[in-house]
């Protein structure tokens, strides 16, 4: 393979006209580099821009500013056959004329393979997907995690350098999307080919990429590895859409390396915490602390990050108990993992009672607004 | 009374359909049994029916006579099968011409931009809102040997100086194919326009994507798929083009005579509303057998009809 990277996006800008004559940037200078044989994610919530980009690299869209790049080699108006990416439609777009085979054998028949290329490729592809010996059936006569399957072995019976998917387990059910999500990363492992993947859920995206593009508004606000994103989100905006967060509005006092002091003026307290991006003294931020990562205890802890709280709600959810507390008048939330097995209900909290809250440094992160 | 309707769903049923069913019966179920009775009747010398049980209609209709010339008597002159047959046959051309013509014409309008589809399908409908018989009547304007096409032609000729006669159009039967086809277009368009529309984007965008170019794309996604529309669309015009006689009596004259020609002089002209029965039952048992055997191979187009 010639190139680092599989997929570049480099400055692109897709510009729709809306119905009502304006225009707007669906995806807005977007620049990413997507390796050789990596799970990538584009998350986002609806109508960030995610299926646009993803349309971009297979070729069924052109990008209005910026190009595409397709192991190293700039796409341009190139058609979708014409480069070397498949994709999985997230509608699965079968053809329900034909059989299971026949939607599987369409692509290599488009190649000119031979009949017994063809019945060996499929055969194999088929059998990656564990649909052997449903080739007769139709794709009205299987089950909707069964279509996904043959969405999939219909793309990867081309052999693609690179596979495109758009939110494939979105019409699933719980129980199959989360089967379904161990099965693909294997096969991706397997196979060694890149992967990108477009969801918007977080959770999907924690578990199966290697590295995730967080999206909003058309522009990539981070991108880096599941721990990564979730530990140093790179602004308020990943922090608040990936996993919960308790956050407090402040202005940096001072800088020193990657720890910065902020002023709180909600608690009238002075925070230290670690800057993820880029802040100066003067700027105002927002501080993020995770619920899982706050202590409670019945006494003071150490003097100078433990807070006073009184408890306002407490709810058991069984593996955690989420208690919400009033912190020198802030709601605050904080998740407790039931370690110790017990009935005893002190053990899980009661409303009014008086708790404090110790904050660590290393798990107060001080965060750029944008 | 009330209570038990409402426990029996088939009681329903038979009550929601039974206005139709009173329609059917009295319109269609009826005056087809008295055909069938007055098609083995006999014409009385005043142009009554007789009633009696008499095959004479359908020995005649097959082609065999005992009034002949020279004095034989008994003949065979197949002029009614030829006319069945002429019939069968412009069907079928002007059905395949329509469908040659409607679809890229379906296609142009599926692929459209949503906006301007209305637009163009307002215009497909636009020339039933004329009565049929005038439309016909405007192709006679066209077709007649004064007509547009040969005073646009003559004038093309005289230009560039080529001596040129007015061309026998009219009364051929190219001017009836070119009517039904007229005619019939719209019938052919809006059902393949419906299937052809209702194949979602990302089925063209899938066919890309694994290699086909646009011809293959039309051959093996775009047809197959658009398939229930041109079977509708087949159904809606062959069978009232077997049957229609305006067409060919405006445009065909006493040259192209069809089977529903044939009928409707036997009721109007000849006064022979009992040959006349015999030929309409000929000519539905006919289309029946045409129906049953491409609506077997092929279906109703359900799919269309249905979803
Ligand atoms: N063909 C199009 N014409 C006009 N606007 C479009 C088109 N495709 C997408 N958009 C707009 O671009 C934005 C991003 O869409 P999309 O990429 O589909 O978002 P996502 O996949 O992240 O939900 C949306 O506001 C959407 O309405
Ligand atoms: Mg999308």
């Amino acid at each position: 393979m010639a190139s680092e990277f599989a997929v570049e996006l480099r400055d692109v800008v897709k510009k729709f006209i809306t119905p009502e004559g304006s225009e707007m940037a669906a995806v807005d200078h977007v620049t990413m580099q997507i390796r050789n044989g990596e799970f990538f994610s584009m998350l986002g919530s609806s109508g960030c821009g995610k299926t646009t980009s993803l349309r971009m690299i297979a070729g069924f869209e052109w990008p209005t500013e910026g190009d595409v790049y397709i192991e190293g080699k700039p796409m341009g108006h190139l058609p979708p056959f014409q480069r070397n990416v498949n994709t999985v439609f997230q509608s699965y777009a079968l053809f329900q004329h034909m059989t299971v085979f026949q939607n599987v054998a369409f692509g290599l028949e488009m190649e000119g393979a031979s009949k017994d290329e063809i019945a060996r490729r499929v055969g194999r592809s088929l059998e990656m997907v564990q649909l052997t010996g449903m080739d007769r059936r139709r794709p009205r006569q299987l089950s909707g995690g069964q279509q996904q399957r043959v969405a999939l072995a219909r793309a990867l019976v081309k052999t693609p350098d690179v596979l495109l998917l758009d939110e494939p387990l979105g019409a699933l059910d719980l129980k199959l999307r989360k089967e379904m999500q161990l099965e693909l990363k294997a096969l991706q492992q397997q196979l060694g080919i890149t992967f990108i993947y477009v969801t918007h859920d977080q959770e999907e995206a924690l578990t199966m990429s290697d590295r995730i593009a967080v999206m909003s508004k058309g522009k990539i606000m981070q991108m880096g590895t599941s721990v990564e994103v979730y530990e140093r989100p790179a602004n308020r905006f990943v922090a608040e859409f990936i996993g919960e967060s308790n956050f407090l509005e402040g202005k940096v006092k001072s800088v020193k390396g990657d720890q910065a002091v902020v002023d709180v003026p909600a608690w009238g307290e002075e925070l230290i915490g670690i800057a993820t991006g880029k802040v100066k003294a003067g700027d105002d931020v927002s501080v993020s602390i995770r619920p899982e990562k706050v202590r409670l205890t019945d006494k003071q802890g150490i003097k100078e990050n433990s807070l006073e709280a009184v408890v306002t709600t407490s709810t058991y959810i069984g593996s955690d108990t989420h208690v919400y507390l009033d912190v020198r008048g802030q709601r605050f939330k904080v998740w407790e993992q039931n370690r110790i097995s017990t009935l005893d209900p002190r053990a899980y909290y009661a409303n009014g009672q008086k708790v404090w809250v110790t904050l660590l440094s290393e798990n107060t992160l001080i965060l750029p607004k944008a | 009374m009330l209570k038990r309707l409402r426990e029996n769903k088939s009681a329903q049923g038979t009550l929601l359909i039974s206005p139709t069913l009173i329609v059917m019966i009295g319109l269609l179920i009826i005056p087809l049994i008295l055909t069938l009775i007055v098609s083995f009747g006999q014409r009385s010398p005043d142009g009554n029916v007789i009633y009696s049980f008499s095959l004479d209609n359908y020995i005649r209709l097959a082609g065999f006579s005992t009034d002949c010339t020279g004095g034989a008597s008994f003949c065979f002159n197949p002029l009614y099968a030829q006319i069945l047959w002429r019939s069968l046959a412009l069907a079928f051309n002007t059905t395949v011409l329509v469908i040659a013509l409607a679809y890229p014409l379906a296609y142009f309008i599926a692929r459209a931009h949503p906006k301007r589809r209305t637009t163009f399908l307002f215009l497909v409908l636009i020339p039933l809102w004329t009565n049929f018989v005038i439309r016909v009547y405007a192709w006679m304007m066209l077709l007649r040997k004064e007509g547009v096409i040969n005073i646009i032609l003559g004038w093309i000729m005289g230009l560039l100086r080529i001596p040129f006669t007015p061309l026998e159009m009219l009364y051929t039967p190219g001017a009836v194919l070119v009517g039904m086809v007229y005619e019939f277009l719209p019938f052919m368009i809006l059902p393949i326009y419906t299937s052809l529309e209702k194949i979602d984007n990302s089925l063209y965008e899938a066919a890309a994507d694994l290699g086909a170019n646009s011809i293959r794309t039309l051959l093996r996604v775009t047809l197959p798929l658009s398939m229930p529309g041109v079977v509708a669309g087949t159904i809606l015009v062959f069978i009232p083009v077997m049957g229609t006689f305006i067409v060919s009596d405006i445009l065909g004259g006493r040259q192209v005579i069809l089977v529903g020609n044939l009928i409707q002089r036997q009721f109007l002209d000849a006064r022979d509303p009992t040959f006349g029965s015999a030929a309409s039952l000929i000519l539905m048992v006919l289309t029946l057998i045409v129906t049953y055997f491409y609506t077997r191979k092929f279906g109703f187009g359900e799919e269309i009809v249905v979803a």
